[in-house]
């Protein structure tokens, strides 16, 4: 029953762009599409799209393979190091850059700026399934007389290929939901679009059209990754124990790769890092309210470990029914959760912004709306990662602890909790970190006067007070570093 | 003849840690089976010779053209020899044949008669060519990874345990289907394992190779009947040692009392390796060393038990499964045939390899 509930809300989003739009009527829906402001529109988005994922692809992909593949030097450092931009917020990106130089107001700029902030998304789980991939399997093809490169087309990315677009998927999804960065470097998306509708004529029709428009390309890409995954075998044949990999010996490019991975980190922490600083102490001469800045900490923080736990909470019943009671009821409920995972933020927060007024109007405007929204958001990453917990439980373990006399709840207790206890607080972490430096729904449903840094900062940065905007900027930087950490350590540590 | 491989000298490592000190193997035709217990470096040897590992010192010839030697380091995927790991590891993605046709040349690739002929040699049928790897048993996965292998014609194959993962009644019938595709294909071979009963059966030259080097490189029935060491005696097969005394006429006491030996052996100390097949257990009372049981295993078509010596030395025996004694029991034992000795190392430095415990003298 919890499921069922959990997974209706997680539908939500989906359900109102459908049923909205089909409330319009096609007539007056295809006349409001076919202008050439949204032509122009879906061009921008669909060009930044290409762009940014070929260009995240490539970077991930190549850092991912020198870092586990070569014989450079200092690689735990390297790979710190491009997992690093994780931690800089894409619309914390844009704003240093854009405070640095106005060159970055174009498509090009567009284009760099999240290919800095996004690639990493491609080179975690690439570096992850490089390191978990048999080195057997690549010996062999050398033994076999292949070239290195050879090896890596023809071996190695058909085995990494899922990882590889998965990353790719995960890009485009942001990609698609980015708001912040994309408005700070005037270049306009569908996204941004949606958010001017929404701040000019409210909640109108067209808001609600262009959220169509987005929540489909979101579907195309995923129907996309599914097709080019296909039904093609990967499984590895045999219980191998990966051993360490023979590397290719860089030699005299060494100095090379060296001197590219680090300009790619100075060019993509460096730059607005600097900025970041230089703002700082601009902005300390005419001196920072103390008093807004602990405010908007307090209320970000009790969002995010509220929205974490609920989260966790929702997540605990989804899994376990998933888990332990597979059926096609159980399956199609985690489905359905991750089903908002493809949902931009702006998408879930429009839908929950019109559901709350028509549906039940005291809700509007309160904190119940904005931490469910953050529920809907970030349910999926709590989910995958209470997942991974409960599996470490094996059915088997409680059905010992009953032989030995225990109760239901002695053995939940006593055997299931203590094991699952570090995964609940994993995900409930990452959700906190997640929601404390979400943008866009929050800007959508948070209450008036109800400030988190990430409003705090936009409001700044969006009226080109880069000054003001800095020490929110910082501490959003230092909230995203914890759960950046972790991430690099899942993508290393899970197969030592 | 010039040999299909040659090592000599090789020694190699992780940093500080020497894994191989000091290797010299000749390999004319045939399979070389390298057997030690885990740990002992003989994967390393098969990576080093495959190019995976780059040795610190010594040469690597194949079939007479140096691939390893001085400064000189021919890449791996220039020494054209075959590479059969421990799993097999065939190309998840590619079907059966396309695995198989992975090392050849651009123009053959598509030859299907030539994988068809490959399979053949390996003895699977053509029919699974177009399978893909999930769709094959073990046994399976790994003749098609020997295929692979071998598709390109190599002077030399490399297996490293390739066996392991199989279970025992699948074990013997690849192991002896492998053995026969590589005589066909005139292919020599090294065969890494761990399994003293495989590399006795399936080799033509086996190498004991314990810490890093290898204490004798002999035929099978040499390495079994005339080991060169008493570490070498007691890995292959249940040789108990047993201190003795050598005398001049070819003769020896020990606690079993008066044994023949083996060859030419100096008068003096003498340690005394007796393979379990040796032992003769009886029920009290009758002639013999007087000796307690500790424990007996049984295997259906017989059974090992270990008796411990009145003397304090422990001893291991296979008896006949129709009379297996049970722990505690008092037993006599004598011996029959031939026994080999070593002459014995200074002092009681030696633990018995079958008992736990360290030898008490008598």
């Amino acid at each position: 029953m919890v499921g069922v509930v959990v997974a209706g809300l997680a539908l939500v989003p989906l359900g109102y762009v459908l049923w909205s739009t089909a409330t319009l009527g096609p007539g007056e829906a295809t006349e409001f599409l076919w202008r050439p402001r949204i032509g122009e529109l879906l061009w921008n988005t669909v060009r930044l799209l290409a762009a940014g994922v070929l260009t995240c692809t490539v970077l991930g992909v190549a850092g991912a393979w020198v870092v586990e593949r070569t014989d450079l030097r200092g690689r735990n450092w390297w790979h710190g190091l491009l997992c690093a931009p994780l931690a800089v917020p894409a619309f914390v990106n844009g704003y240093g850059w854009v405070s640095t130089t106005h060159a970055v107001q174009s498509y090009w700029g567009a284009v760099m700026v999240v290919t800095l902030s996004y690639y990493p998304l491609v080179y975690l789980p690439t570096a992850a399934a490089l390191r978990r991939l048999d080195p057997a399997v690549e010996e062999v093809a050398v033994s076999l007389g292949r070239g290195p490169g050879s090896v890596f087309t023809r071996v190695t990315l058909p085995a990494i290929s899922p990882a590889v677009l998965g990353g790719a998927l995960l890009v485009g999804l942001h990609l698609l939901a980015e708001y912040g960065a994309l408005q700070l470097l005037n270049y306009p998306t569908l996204t941004t679009a949606v958010l001017q509708q929404y701040a000019t004529v409210f909640n109108g029709p067209e808001a609600t059209l262009l959220a169509l428009v987005l929540v489909a390309f979101c579907l195309l890409l995923l129907g996309a990754e599914l097709l080019l995954r296909g039904r093609r075998q990967r499984a590895r044949v045999g219980s191998g124990s990966s051993g360490e990999p023979s590397r290719v010996r860089l030699g005299r490019w060494q100095a090379l790769v060296a001197a590219g991975l680090a300009g790619l980190g100075l060019w993509s922490l460096g730059v607005p890092v600097a900025s970041l600083v230089r703002w700082l102490a601009r902005g300390s001469s005419t001196g920072i309210d103390g008093a807004e800045l602990t405010a908007a900490l307090g209320t970000t923080l009790g969002l995010a470990i509220g929205a974490g736990l609920l989260a966790t909470a929702v997540a605990v019943p989804v899994v376990w029914l998933a888990v332990r009671y597979r059926g096609f009821l159980t399956t199609l409920i985690e489905r359905s959760v991750y089903t908002a995972s493809a949902m931009p933020g702006i998408v879930v927060g429009l839908a929950l912004v019109t559901v709350s007024i028509r549906v039940v109007p005291s809700l509007y405007q309160t904190l119940a709306v904005l931490l469910l929204g953050y529920v809907i958001l970030f349910l999926p990453r709590a989910v995958v990662s209470v997942r991974s917990t409960f599996e470490l439980v094996p059915p088997g373990l409680e059905e010992v602890a009953r032989n030995l006399g225990c109760s239901g709840f002695g053995v939940a207790g006593r055997v299931t909790l203590p094991l699952v206890l570090p995964g609940l607080a994993a995900a409930t972490a990452l959700v906190s970190l997640a929601v404390s430096t979400e943008l866009t729904a929050t800007l959508l449903l948070a209450p008036l006067g109800t400030d988190t840094l990430a409003t705090r900062f936009w409001s700044d940065a969006s009226s080109v007070q880069y000054g003001a905007a800095a020490p929110y900027a910082l501490a959003l930087v230092l909230l995203s570093i914890p759960s950046t950490w972790l991430l690099g350590r899942l993508a290393t540590g899970a197969s030592r | 003849m010039t040999p299909a491989l040659e090592v000599r000298s090789l020694q190699a490592g992780y940093g500080p840690t020497k894994v191989l000190r000091g290797i010299d193997l000749i390999v004319q035709d045939g399979v070389t089976a390298i057997l030690g217990p885990s740990g002992c470096g003989k994967t390393t040897l098969l990576r080093a010779v495959a190019g995976f590992v780059t040795p610190s010192a010594g040469s690597i010839a194949v079939a007479g053209s140096e691939v390893v030697g001085g400064r000189r380091q021919v890449p791996a995927r220039s020494r054209g020899l075959g590479y059969v790991p421990q799993h097999g590891a065939l190309f998840p993605h590619l079907s059966v044949a396309r695995n198989v046709a992975f090392g050849l040349p651009r123009s053959q690739r598509r030859d299907a008669g030539l994988v068809r002929e490959v399979l053949e040699l390996v003895e699977l049928s053509p029919s699974l060519a177009g399978r893909y790897p999930h769709e094959l048993s073990g046994g399976q996965q790994q003749r098609v990874a020997l295929a692979r292998a071998l598709a390109p014609r190599p002077t030399v194959v490399l297996l490293d345990e390739p066996f392991s993962s199989l279970d025992a009644s699948l074990r013997e019938d690849t192991g002896r289907a492998v053995v026969r595709a590589l005589r066909a294909a005139g292919a020599a071979a090294i065969l890494v394992t761990h399994d003293q009963g495989e590399a006795l059966s399936l080799a033509d030259q086996v190498a004991v190779m314990m810490e890093g080097t290898f204490l004798q490189v002999a035929t099978p029935a040499e390495i079994y009947l005339a080991p060169a060491e008493p570490r070498v005696a007691s890995f292959l097969g249940h040789a108990s040692l047993l201190r003795g005394r050598a005398g001049p006429e070819g003769t020896a006491t020990s606690a079993l009392g008066p044994v023949r030996l083996r060859g030419a052996v100096e008068p003096g100390p003498v340690l005394l390796a007796v393979r379990a097949e040796q032992v003769q257990v009886r029920p009290e009372p009758a002639d013999g060393a007087a000796g307690e049981v500790i424990d007996a295993s049984f295997y259906g078509h017989d059974a090992t038990i270990r008796v411990r010596l009145d003397s304090g030395e422990g001893l291991s025996a296979r008896t006949p499964a129709t009379a297996v004694p049970v722990a505690g029991d008092r037993v006599r034992i004598c011996l029959v045939g031939e026994v080999v000795a070593f002459p014995a190392p200074a002092a009681s430095a030696t633990v018995d390899p079958c008992t736990d415990e360290p030898p008490r003298s008598s």
